[in-house]
């Protein structure tokens, strides 16, 4: 029983999300809004029902294989990745390292910064 | 049983949505025992790896992505619950979430500005026909919201979709391996950049090979970049002028 009342706890959230984004018109996934509605729900309630997280924390654990049916969706897309792929590739090579050596250098260093002016922002 | 049955029984069963769906999960199981032989390595990612073993399944006997998609459909559909899930680490690590609002908000902000204007720079550089360059363009955000993006500023949503997946595994195989070479090793500045760079696939990592409170970090960072990038992305394409 608790996979089917976490699962619901889950849906649920996203069918709100859905419905936010829809009405709204944000360009902004259903899911992503039902994340937020799901943690506005937590920090009300004040704890995390056991049956919540016991489905919650088995979806992320399979998190990398969920994604594997999107993926496969690049076959479709075959001649355009071929014709381009040497500037895919060094795009995503370089801009993605760059990316990362910059966020970790900016948040280390505010972080560091917060720490050195004691405990508030 | 004759040759021709066992032909027609073949027919039957490729457009079945069980032989997709069971051909998909026995293809990761592969993929990560693979992947374990090799000891980890981030290069050959258990995804990227059954992504390819179930291309050439599909070549070698035929069957189209959409009679495929029929049945993996069933797995594709838990993104959107997972997606919801990642609330649990989020609020499980919430006062340390409170406590750096300020550089979670600031460094977000730089890593997408840095994500997406060194891809259309190296890319427009590169001579990247506009399609391939606006479908680039988001790949740094979770697959959803990117083909959702690169829908709205011009670009082929799948194939974005697919650039989403590749840079997740070139986020894993690099981050690493820049993180130690800046001597970062707050768990939660490791977890944010992996989740910010590299979405879904970085915030995998971060769970698996990190830790909890780095996932939870990445998990944040891949929710803040893909709302603030659905926002920031068509501003930016319209200031470069793409």
């Amino acid at each position: 029983m608790p996979l089917i009342v976490g699962m619901s706890v889950l849906l649920g959230c996203q069918f709100i999300g859905e419905l936010l984004a829809r009405g709204l018109a944000v360009p902004v996934p259903g899911p992503v809004l039902g994340m937020l509605v799901l943690l506005l729900a937590l920090m009300v309630n004040g704890r995390v029902p056991s049956a919540l997280r016991q489905t919650g924390e088995g979806l992320l654990r399979y998190l990398t294989l969920l994604f594997v049916p999107a993926g496969v969706g690049m076959m479709v897309h075959a001649r355009l990745i071929a014709t381009d792929w040497w500037v895919i590739g060094v795009t995503l090579v370089v801009s993605t390292a760059v990316t990362l050596a910059v966020t970790a250098k900016v948040m280390s260093w505010l972080n560091q910064r917060r720490l050195r002016h004691g405990s508030d922002p | 049983m004759s040759i021709v049955a066992l032909d027609q029984l073949w027919v039957y069963l490729s457009g079945h949505p069980l032989v997709s769906l069971l051909v998909t999960l026995v293809a990761f199981i592969a993929a990560t025992r693979v992947n374990r032989m090799l000891g980890g390595s981030p290069l050959l990612h258990p995804v990227i790896l059954s992504i390819v073993l179930l291309i050439g399944f599909l070549l070698l006997t035929g069957i189209d992505y959409p009679t495929y998609f029929e049945g993996a459909q069933f797995i594709h559909f838990l993104l959107g619950p997972a997606t919801v899930a990642l609330a649990i680490p989020l609020y499980d690590h919430l006062d340390r979430v409170r406590a750096m609002l300020v550089p979670i908000l600031l460094a977000c902000c730089a890593g997408i500005v840095t994500a997406v204007g060194s891809t259309i720079g190296i890319a427009a550089l590169l001579g990247a026909a506009p399609e391939t360059l606006l479908s680039l363009a988001p790949r740094s955000v979770t697959s959803p919201i990117a083909m959702g993006v690169a829908e709205q500023v011009g670009g082929i949503p799948s194939l974005a979709a697919g650039l989403v997946l590749l840079t997740g595994s070139v986020g894993c195989a690099l981050g690493p391996w820049i993180l130690r070479l800046m001597r970062i090793e707050d768990p939660s500045v490791q977890g944010f950049t992996m989740g910010l760079a590299a979405h879904g696939f970085g915030t995998a990592h971060s769970f698996a090979s990190i830790g909890a409170m780095a996932g939870a970090f990445a998990g944040l960072a891949m929710a803040l970049t893909g709302l603030l990038t659905a926002f920031l992305l068509p501003l930016m394409t319209a200031l470069l002028g793409v």
